[in-house]
């Protein structure tokens, strides 16, 4: 055969090789791409507020409800499932049918919140103005007409003039709902918490046999003061009750039946067929807004995710806090002092080989010997006068996190060593030229030149610590935590707390919750945001991480 | 440059022979060293007289480098290596076992061939060995900065961006700042391991010139492939061939009426 024919010319040029990457890299960054808008258009559709539609039903039933979805059936299937069909259907021809996924809403009168319906089960649709959407503290949205509002049991408006009384009482009602959501979290928190030291101290007093009168005394005073503050906060708080329960909302749903909504149970009350694009806008942000920095409510489908993304959050940094030093620490140790021979060969594997170990073991590991064991002995150690409640002997934010540093240390420590065999020598010599010892050298001049290398390896850790989820499940991530593990309360960082993750989160909502067909578009948001969380993470210690590049260029000339 | 060489000979040529006349800084008696079952060094002797510019030349792999980093106990760091003899530093064996090396090597300081500027401010680059030594009083430091980057005629040139990495000077004046932060430390004898064989001609002169001002303060031991440069910079010349020491003695004697058969080949260029 001829040499050099062009296909073997174009084989020999590599030119195939360079098209296969190429084409490589371009489908990943296609599937990355088409992932993110999947998950952001699923996610981010969920806070438009949606017209809502009238339907009459064929027995002359009406019915409000969403449109969320629609999909075409095949009449086939349809009979096959005992739906029976009138010959003018059959006869149309048509083999596809076109059904309606309708959230109906109305959870405490019809017992569901989604329904189907088919196209020709319909009679008419049309979407009236004066339909109004309620948020609902408990039960979900409620679609109906508005029908009176009351106050202390008088009518005050009727039909549609309700409606900007309506909008007046409600600010009223959300601005005292604050005000008691304040009192009861904070001001009663804060009781709440020295009750609870008053009454740690006094058993410490006892355990130690010194709850001498005195002090018995000294401690009923303080109990005292407390519990008169208690009852002025009470007093207040049923004052503002008494407010908030005056307003009464009087709704009808499409049937005429009535239903009477004290106005404290309602978060939002709005007219979506009525509203323009720039009122859609606002009401679109403000829901977005709502999301990410609210409570859950009604069983995580509801509300914010304020306390997930926060405890996310602190738990990447912590466990960065706890991994970079022991991690840097171990390396330092294995490259720079150990000598080099079968030993740290072995443990160089270990470390390599704990990478691999799957997640879910390290769950087991952290609740055997942090929780059980680690946390246990503390109890009975540091804080017997809480016990049989264990303080640190439970699952929480502190342990989640020493797991995850504990899954994610390999990877710091061999970033570190790459790190640190790569500082030429002849800066090492040269520190030590000028009377530096290696401690100093390793101090004041090679770590500093590797710390680059180091951010890489915390930078690696983050993006495995923050989107693992597994093992958290075992060492302190909970469904819904009472209060995040922050707050105004002495002693301010409380690690010992149950916390809520971003990735549970998605799991919970999608698979646990009462309402699946509801909160799958929270599913999407969430996963978005959890994402946006750790790209955030992992962009600021990019961040930092090439100026310390910048800082402590090399020496490569 | 051929003028400054003029010079420099005409300077040397008109010394009194002045071995006898020095004393002696650095002593190295018998001295061998095996890197492994490798013999580098053989049976070496010599005195480097104190306050002069000592020279270690001869082909490449032939040991003066390494003969260098004993001064200073550099090889230590180098595993398998094994050192018999001694080298005394104004008469005592710093290879004894009470030598702290920290210490010693304060008192012995080196610059490299290639420059090894810390990724740090010019100024804390000549800090560095004061800080070291626990000196942290600012005005302690700004004088001695200034007055070691003033000796190493380095000062005009950088005086406005003390605060400037030190990575963004050039290669010449690169190795004039490491120069000053090894005399920041005041040592008492500067090894210098072929400073000039990574700069340009300018460069080079700079760095001669340097030598010869700063050995009124320093004993000065310099390793060079360069011949010339050994004749401009140097009073006294070692050849080295193969681990061994050839031939020591004056430079001007040495380059122009050498005593061994190796020592004239070697500078007449018929190998190295």
């Amino acid at each position: 055969m001829k040499k050099g024919t062009p296909s073997q010319g174009w084989f020999a040029s590599g030119a195939p090789w360079v098209w296969l990457n190429a084409a490589a890299v371009a489908v990943s960054i296609i599937m990355v791409a088409g992932l993110l808008l999947l998950i952001a258009v699923r996610g981010m559709g969920h806070f438009w507020p949606k017209d809502v539609v009238e339907f009459t039903l064929p027995d002359q039933q009406r019915l409000l409800g969403e449109i969320h979805d629609s999909e075409r059936v095949s009449l086939e299937r349809l009979r096959h499932a005992g739906l029976e069909f009138e010959a003018a259907d059959a006869d149309d021809r048509r083999d596809w049918l076109t059904r309606y996924l309708v959230k109906t809403g109305n959870r405490d009168l019809t017992g569901m919140d989604f329904r189907w319906l088919l196209e020709t089960a319909l009679l008419a649709q049309r979407r009236p103005a004066t339909v109004v959407t309620v948020e609902r503290r408990e039960w979900g949205n409620f679609y109906g007409y508005l029908d009176a509002l009351l106050r202390d049991g008088e009518v005050v408006a009727r039909g549609e003039s309700a409606w900007a009384p309506l909008q007046a009482r409600l600010e009223q009602s959300l601005a005292l709902h604050a005000r008691i959501r304040a009192i009861e979290k904070k001001e009663i928190g804060a009781l709440n918490a020295e009750v609870e030291r008053l009454r740690l101290r006094q058993r410490r007093l006892e355990l130690e046999g010194a709850y001498t009168p005195a002090r018995q005394r000294e401690l009923a005073a303080q109990r005292a003061a407390l519990e008169s503050r208690y009852a002025v906060l009470q007093r207040q708080l049923e004052t503002l009750y008494a407010e908030l329960n005056r307003d009464t909302v009087v709704l009808k749903t499409a049937d005429g039946h009535a239903l009477s909504l004290p106005l404290a149970k309602v978060v939002r009350v709005y007219r979506p067929n009525a509203m323009g694009l720039g009122e859609k806008l606002r009401f679109y942000f403000a829901k977005l807004w709502e999301f990410v920095s609210d409570e859950p409510r009604e069983a995580n489908t509801e509300g914010g995710i304020f306390p997930a993304i926060f405890g996310t959050v602190m738990m990447v940094i912590l466990m960065s806090i706890f991994v970079t030093p022991f991690g840097v620490v171990a390396a330092i140790y294995l490259r720079e002092y150990a000598r080099q021979g079968l030993l740290t060969r072995l443990i160089r594997i270990a470390v390599n080989n704990l990478a691999s170990v799957p997640s879910i073991v390290y769950g087991v590991f952290g609740l055997g010997f942090f929780v059980y064991f680690l946390g246990g002995n503390i109890d009975r150690l540091f804080f017997p006068e809480a016990l049989p409640a264990p303080t640190l002997g439970t699952p929480g934010i502190l342990w989640a996190s020493l797991t995850l540093a504990l899954l994610t240390v390999p990877v710091v420590i061999v970033a570190t060593e790459e790190g640190l065999s790569r500082i030429p020598r002849a800066i090492r010599e040269g520190s030590l030229a000028l009377g530096a010892t290696k401690a100093e050298t390793l101090w004041r001049t090679v770590l500093p030149m590797a710390s680059p290398a180091i951010m890489t390896g915390l930078i690696l850790a983050i993006a495995r610590a923050a989107g693992e989820v597994a093992p958290l499940m075992l060492v302190g991530v909970v469904k819904l935590a009472p209060s995040l593990p922050v707050d105004g309360n002495f002693p301010y960082l409380h690690l010992e707390r149950k916390f809520m993750h971003l990735g549970f989160h998605i799991y919970d909502v999608g698979f646990q919750s009462p309402n699946v067909e509801a909160a799958r578009p929270l599913v999407y948001a969430t996963a978005l945001l959890l994402v946006l969380v750790i790209v955030v993470l992992n962009l600021t210690a990019i961040h930092i991480r090439n100026r310390l590049r910048e800082k402590y260029r090399s020496l490569e000339q | 440059m051929t003028l400054t060489h003029g010079v420099d000979r005409a300077f040397l040529a008109g010394r009194p022979p002045a071995r006898e006349t020095t004393e002696t800084c650095l002593e190295v008696r018998d001295l061998n060293l095996f890197y492994g079952e490798k013999q580098a060094l053989h049976r070496i002797a010599l005195h480097i007289p104190r306050r002069r510019v000592t020279a270690f030349i001869g082909p490449s792999g032939c040991g003066k480098s390494t003969l260098l980093r004993c001064f200073n106990r550099m090889n230590d760091l180098v595993d398998g290596v094994r050192i018999e003899g001694q080298v005394l530093l104004d008469g005592e064996d710093i290879y004894a076992g009470s030598v702290n090396v920290v210490n010693l090597r304060r008192r012995v300081g080196m610059v490299f061939q290639k420059p090894n500027p810390f990724p740090k401010t010019i100024y804390e680059n000549v800090a560095y060995g004061l800080r070291i030594q626990g000196v942290n009083k600012r005005h302690v430091l700004d004088e001695t900065v200034e007055k070691a980057l003033r000796r190493a005629a380095l000062w005009d040139e950088v005086k406005d961006r003390l605060h400037d990495n030190a990575l963004g000077l050039s290669g010449g004046q690169q190795q004039r700042l490491v120069i000053a932060r090894a005399i920041a430390i005041e040592p008492e004898v500067l090894l210098l391991d072929e400073p000039a064989s990574a700069l340009d001609p300018i460069s080079t002169l700079k760095i001669e010139e340097l030598i010869t001002e700063l050995k009124d303060r320093y004993t000065i031991v310099i390793v060079t492939h360069n011949m010339q440069q050994a004749a401009r910079v140097s009073d006294y010349t070692a050849f080295l061939y193969m681990g061994e020491l050839i031939e020591f003695g004056d430079t001007n004697t040495l380059f122009t009426n050498p005593s061994r058969k190796q020592t004239e080949d070697y500078i007449t260029g018929r190998y190295g």
